[in-house]
């Protein structure tokens, strides 16, 4: 198995088996933000320290990416006739804040507003050095099942 | 009612797909149009603001249009460039620096999709690298939360594309001229769900300039002056729901729109009552539905019945993109806000020939929307 690397550093907890994503707490106000960043946009406070998010949130409002992004930006498979369509939400997380993610479900018939999901890591695609690049999804929370996809 | 500014020329290059003409050529046209419909020249003109996201600078065009030293200031804001232009020169007349000025924007955008630039919104890498940053994902997801919210139904949806398809095919200067029926619009592709193919706008070209002076001078250009009551654009505020925010608060406020539509009514000294038609951000159509509330023309969820009843169709009640919209018209990012308030003086002088809307309207309202979370607002009557 290739080793799995994530999209960007600093985005979320890796390695790890149970990833959460890192945000920045105004330290003044309590506001979250995600990614993490300087500076308060409720408070405009100058002072944030990085806390980890809830891995388990509840989905707010989503969508289906039905074709292949431009790319670049876009990192992963743009191949029309290959592409696999995904879902696009946003899920509040313990009530701190709604951080925009992939969705591993697809199906409009198996996606609904305040159903409960899990970070889980996702793959994108596979680096010069062999490796296999991730970025962050929510799927729905099944306890019986592996908590990655990989 | 502030009646310092008059709108005395207007012009517009078509918009659509132009092959081989440059963006900044069709600024060209749309202001040596706007100045034969004022009857002034270009070396009349003090002053001007333009701009497109896609086409290049305004100011290059004065190469063209004859060196006069005029001062002219490039404007770059994204969605809210034209209107941002516009704003710009009503209070270029209002304090009394000039008497006489243009605003201009245009623009030409590559086929498919609006490919963001991550860097200019202020974005890291990983955000677009990660297959979100589409601006049709927020879209969709906006709408499918307020129809879960308010209860408006797909069927709204697809009726708001068949409106503005008719309403386009009366307009000679749209793009897209042929009617859409609800079941070619809810058949089309599914593009973000529950939003399909020919629910969106697209991505175009064209451009609009406006001449505008100050108004105890109007009468010796025009004999229909339009008078700019307001001009607003406003940014987000926290708790907001904008385009390109990989998170958002967890609480809940109202957005640059409804802002910027309580500065701009203010500013004019009336409500929206007293609003006879509207040119509204049409993205998509639940941006037009959603627009409805926001500006304050009802309540959350009154588009379903207002919209089933035909109030905004051009003979409706509150015509509402009387002349297709971004819909039918295209996105050219830099005019698209102008496109609009060249709509609204053609009714208002009551030159909008087949689609223009009866009972001699007085007062037209323009909202434009877009990245990353800008609203512009301009109040317009005779």
């Amino acid at each position: 198995m290739s080793t799995q690397v994530p999209i960007a550093e600093g985005l979320f907890t890796w390695p790890s088996d149970t990833p959460r994503l890192l945000a920045s707490r105004c330290t003044d106000c309590g506001n979250h933000m995600f990614p993490v960043q300087g500076g308060c946009s409720r408070c405009s406070g100058a002072s944030t320290e990085t806390v980890e998010l809830a891995r388990q949130g509840t989905l707010w409002t989503w969508t289906v990416q039905s074709y292949p992004p431009k790319a670049p930006p876009f990192a992963g498979n743009v191949d029309p006739e290959t592409f696999e369509p995904y879902g696009v939400g946003y899920v509040e997380l313990d009530g701190k804040l709604l951080v925009e993610s992939r969705l591993t479900v697809a199906d409009p018939d198996q996606l609904d507003i305040g159903m409960a999901l899990e970070m889980v890591v996702d793959p994108l695609y596979v680096n010069d050095d062999g490796d296999q690049v991730v970025t962050f999804a929510f799927a729905p929370v099944a306890p019986s099942q592996e908590s990655s996809r990989s | 009612m502030s009646d310092d500014v008059a709108i005395v020329g207007i012009g517009m290059h078509e918009f659509g797909r132009h092959e081989g003409v440059e963006g900044i050529d069709q600024g060209v046209v749309a202001v040596r149009r706007a100045l034969a419909d004022s009857g002034l020249q270009w070396n009349d003109i003090e002053f001007a603001f333009g701009g497109s996201q896609a086409a290049g600078s305004a100011d290059t065009m004065v190469s063209k249009l004859g060196l006069t030293g005029l001062q002219f200031i490039n404007v770059a804001n994204g969605c809210a460039t034209g209107g941002s232009a516009l704003f710009s020169a009503y209070n270029s007349i209002r304090s009394g620096m000039f008497d006489v000025g243009m605003a201009v924007g245009f623009d030409k955008h590559e086929r498919g999709a609006f490919r963001v630039d991550l860097k200019e919104n202020g974005l890291e890498e990983w955000y677009g690298a990660s297959g979100l940053a589409l601006t049709t994902q927020f879209f969709g997801m906006k709408i499918n939360r307020y129809m879960h919210d308010y209860g408006i139904s797909e069927k709204t949806l697809a009726a708001v594309a068949n409106k503005a398809s008719r309403n386009g095919a009366l307009n000679p200067m749209a793009w897209r001229r042929n009617e859409l029926s609800v079941e070619e619009v809810s058949g089309s592709r599914m593009v973000s769900y529950p939003l399909t193919q020919y629910m969106f706008c697209s991505p175009a070209e064209g451009a609009v300039a406006l001449v505008l002076c100050r108004a105890d001078r109007a009468s010796e250009f025009t004999e229909t002056p339009v008078y700019l009551r307001a001009a607003v654009v406003r940014s987000r505020r926290f708790g907001s729901f904008e385009v390109m925010a990989p998170h958002l608060a967890a609480e809940r406020g109202d957005g640059p729109t409804a802002d910027a539509a309580k500065a701009a009514f203010e500013m004019a000294g009336i409500g929206p009552d007293d609003v006879d038609l509207a040119q509204l951000q049409d993205t998509e159509v639940g941006a037009e539905i959603m627009h409805m509330a926001e500006n304050g023309f009802c309540g959350h969820g009154e588009q379903e019945d207002m919209i089933a009843r035909g109030e905004t169709e051009i003979d409706g009640r509150f015509p509402v993109n009387t002349d297709g919209g971004c819909l039918a018209n295209g996105e050219p990012v830099g005019a698209s806000g102008l496109r609009q308030v060249y709509e609204n003086v053609l009714q208002l002088r009551g030159d909008a020939g087949v689609r223009q809307v009866q009972g001699d309207p007085r007062v037209a309202y323009t909202h434009v929307y877009g990245s990353p979370g800008i609203s512009g607002v301009t109040i317009l009557s005779r």
